[in-house]
């Protein structure tokens, strides 16, 4: 049987010497921890799943580019990698797979240009290609937000979803902008609604504060998988223990 | 040496990297006469069956993996590598594979699709890339087709998702896998160390 995964992500900051990991609260940074590479084979060892890596930076000085992070990482780490953060056509995406990457994901530019979805997809397979949908809830409905949660579009989340499942996106990373940084526990609703609407995988994210909320993520909210940050990096959870008590629970992980 | 075949479809720095990290050196090549005279041969690749086709008669490497397969050199196919040695796939009807092996790839069905995570192998029978591994380990997938292999006997393992469908094979020196051992961890790492030592 499919396993369902669990997925650290490290919010990269280029502008830091070797990219350090930052930490924000309702997509607003505040803390760093440590290099993205030695992060990522600590959580490798640890028993995660797969490792995401964001390019947060926001300055346009970098000290180190992305390319150099999963060249770094791909040397020690033997589990899928996926890399978001100011992608933009199909040479940024390539450079990203050259450089050892496994899938790259989207958000900004697939909302404004919906045929890069499609262009990517038909360049790289579907399975490398992943929209995240950063989501705000409207009393009544989603709102995709892009630029990091600095600008709302009036894009509906649902629709969106569909819509890229269409365009031959082959996952969802699905962000809740109201539970990012809270540790309240995903948003259920949505991550149910959206797992609901669309046949391709959905990974649940923001606001996993214990063990307990990932198991709902799975149960309630239909996830496939599970993303967390600062959870991890601050030690509060360690990936091992959140697996055995999820076996344990009966949910079928590696 | 393993040798690496270059034919333009997806990344072949992980698998490098994976064989780097067990001390084994390789060699990424499109050059038909290295791949004829390799010791031990790697067709990895992700995207799309026609494509890939396409790229392999371009390069003729086409015919030289059927002649390197012929003189027995040990081969692994891994994911479209490994789905490209059937006669043909739903993905691009038209398109003649490479058709090592008789049967036809199929589109996933009645799940999710693509497959994207770790799922478990049911040990079929004995094979020299599993030794050492136990029945229900996980390897990590990324696919939406699968090859159906008319000859059942070369089935190692087979892996459920809606159905049980074969994720790899042995035949001779011919070994095809349809997830990705250079992204399974430890247990990827184990069979690719199994092929180095056959």
């Amino acid at each position: 049987m499919l396993a369902h995964r669990i997925i650290p992500c490290l919010d990269c900051d280029l502008e830091k010497p070797g990219g350090r990991i930052v930490k924000g609260i309702k997509f607003k940074k505040i803390r760093y921890t440590g290099l993205p590479w030695e992060l990522a084979e600590r959580y490798y060892k640890e028993g995660a799943d797969e490792i995401v890596f964001l390019d947060i930076t926001a300055s346009a000085e970098r000290r180190t580019t992305m390319v150099e992070v999963v060249k770094k990482t791909c040397q020690k780490v033997f589990i899928p990698i996926t890399v978001g953060g100011g992608i933009r056509s199909v040479e940024d995406a390539q450079r990203l797979f050259r450089a050892g990457a496994d899938k790259i994901s989207i958000n900004t530019a697939a909302i404004q240009n919906p045929r890069l979805v499609k262009k990517l997809s038909k360049t790289f397979g579907s399975q490398a290609v992943v929209v995240a949908i950063d989501a705000k809830n409207r009393d009544n409905w989603f709102e995709c937000s892009i630029y990091g949660g600095k600008k709302f579009t009036g894009v509906d989340a649902i629709l969106w979803a569909k819509k890229v499942a269409e365009l031959g996106a082959g996952e969802i990373l699905l962000t809740s902008m109201d539970r990012d940084g809270t540790k309240e526990g995903f948003d259920l609703e949505l991550t149910k609604r959206i797992s609901k609407s669309v046949s391709i995988p959905v990974i649940a994210s923001g606001g996993a504060g214990k063990k307990e909320h990932f198991l709902e993520a799975f149960q309630k909210g239909k996830a496939d998988a599970a993303l967390a940050a600062s959870l991890f990096h601050f030690g509060e959870i360690k990936i091992s223990e959140l697996k055995r008590y999820l076996k344990e629970k009966g949910i079928n992980v590696r | 040496m393993i040798t690496i075949i270059d034919y333009g479809m997806g990344n072949l720095k992980s698998i490098e990297n994976a064989f780097r990290y067990l001390g084994v050196e390789t060699k990424i090549t499109d050059n038909p006469s290295e791949i004829e005279k390799s010791k031990k041969l790697v067709f990895p690749g992700v995207g799309n069956f026609g494509k890939a086709i396409e790229n392999l008669k371009k390069k003729k490497i086409d015919l030289a993996i059927k002649k390197a397969i012929e003189k027995g050199i040990p081969f692994l196919g891994i994911c479209l590598g490994f789905q490209l040695l059937f006669e043909k796939s739903e993905e691009a009807p038209k398109i003649k594979g490479l058709s090592i092996f008789q049967g036809k790839v199929s589109r996933l069905k009645k799940a999710k699709i693509p497959q994207i995570g770790w799922n478990q192998l049911k040990i079929q029978k004995k094979s020299k890339i599993l030794k050492g591994l136990k029945g229900g380990s996980f390897v990590y997938f990324m696919h939406s087709f699968y090859p159906k292999p008319l000859d059942k006997k070369i089935i190692i393992t087979k892996t459920n998702y809606g159905i049980d469908f074969c994720s790899s094979i042995e035949s001779k020196n011919i070994f095809g896998v349809q997830f990705h051992p250079e992204k399974s961890g430890k247990v990827g790492l184990k069979i690719l160390k199994n092929f180095v030592e056959i």
